[in-house]
């Protein structure tokens, strides 16, 4: 990890005294563990502040809407395919960023760690033989870093970036003989009352304190339909049907677009499975419209175009 | 997401079409009709004391 951060400085350190950019998006150490934050160097001196390890989950995409200056932007896998969807949708121009690439190892889940061990986590290490030691107030533990993963980063199959002008190191090997959809499977071979109990369970907890949509870099609307109030089209309280309707109208604002990056389930305080939803439209994008979300600049998205050929034996 | 089969859906009907437009809507009510009142995504009116 330690070579990833040195490169990123690096190229950093470069690129803002040619100033071929204005400004370097990047992560450095948050003021907790497992807790790295979106960091914005501007001035080549301040590059040492930028860090790579398995903490950087935040999509940093996210940071790029409607910028107008020259950005170097450090992407791992699902950040570059986000990039490429903001290209695409008119968010930022390609020509305003120079993209670092960084080969993904996987984030970790923070959320899995504290599960797994008990009593506040004051440091978490890794190793370069993939282990993450944690510790803390008396303990002190060591994990495979393959146990800890994050959910989307397990079943993850772009871990390298999709769209580049440099790269920090070598492309790692892309999993292939994972299954990505397996809990999705599940929850579509449930019946109708079954599946409303599951969404029932899933968001009773929400708080609605929209981190969610606010981690997503998909979602970068003006002014939220959460938040208009002329018309309102969903109550601001607690009701479960606002809960759902938030929920499920964010969701489908991401069909097509989503990338499963994580940024929303990282986000939520209350660990709510925030994917189950984007998931299953990920699936169908795929099933039906064989599309990625942010693989290429030259394909329009499936729901934005035309075919002939798309599928509607759902319209009598 | 707990929605009924039956209760939404989807039909593609030019202007010119009134007889399609008949039979699709006689059988959207059939189906809804059939299926009674909506129970999900129907919002409880809070209780003003």
């Amino acid at each position: 990890m330690q070579e990833y951060t040195d490169k990123i400085r690096q190229i950093a350190r470069r690129l803002l005294e040619e100033g071929t950019v204005d400004m370097v998006i990047g992560f450095r150490k948050g003021s907790m563990p497992m807790m790295n934050e979106p960091c914005m160097v501007r001035r080549p001196q301040d590059v040492d502040q930028l860090v790579w390890d398995s903490n950087c989950g935040i999509n940093l995409a996210n940071y790029l809407t409607n910028r107008k200056e020259k950005i170097g932007v450090v992407a791992k896998g699902c950040d570059s395919r986000n990039i490429v969807t903001h290209i695409i949708e008119n968010k930022i121009d390609r020509d305003q960023l120079h993209i670092i690439g960084v080969p993904c190892g996987a984030m970790i889940d923070k959320r899995k760690i504290a599960s797994l061990v008990e009593g506040e986590i004051t440091d978490v290490t890794e190793t370069e033989e993939g282990k993450v030691i944690v510790k803390g107030e008396g303990f002190e533990k060591s994990f495979d870093k393959a146990e800890v993963l994050q959910e989307n980063c397990a079943i993850c199959i772009h871990r390298n970036p999709v769209v580049h002008d440099e790269m920090v190191a070598e492309p790692v090997e892309e999993q292939t003989d994972v299954d990505r959809y397996a809990d999705i499977r599940e929850i579509e071979a449930m019946s109708d009352a079954e599946r409303k109990a599951f969404f029932d369970d899933l968001y009773k907890e929400c708080i609605r304190c929209y981190a969610c949509r606010n981690a997503c870099p998909l979602c970068y609307c003006p002014t939220c339909f959460v938040d208009e109030s002329r018309p309102q089209w969903v109550g601001k309280g607690q009701n479960e049907n606002d809960i759902r309707t938030f929920h499920f109208l964010r969701a489908y604002h991401c069909a097509g677009r989503c990338t499963d990056c994580g940024a929303c389930e990282r986000a939520c305080p209350v660990g709510i499975k925030v994917r189950m939803l984007t998931k299953k439209l990920e699936k169908d994008c795929k099933e039906l419209f064989d599309w990625e979300a942010g693989i290429s600049l030259e394909n329009r998205p499936p729901l934005d175009a035309y075919r002939p050929d798309d599928p509607d034996e759902f319209i009598k | 997401m707990g929605i009924e089969p039956g209760r939404l859906h989807f039909s593609w009907i030019s202007s010119a079409e009134s007889t399609k437009f008949a039979k699709v809507a006689t059988e959207v009510t059939q189906a809804v009709k059939e299926l009674g009142p909506n129970r999900h995504f129907v919002k409880e009116k809070v209780k003003v004391a």
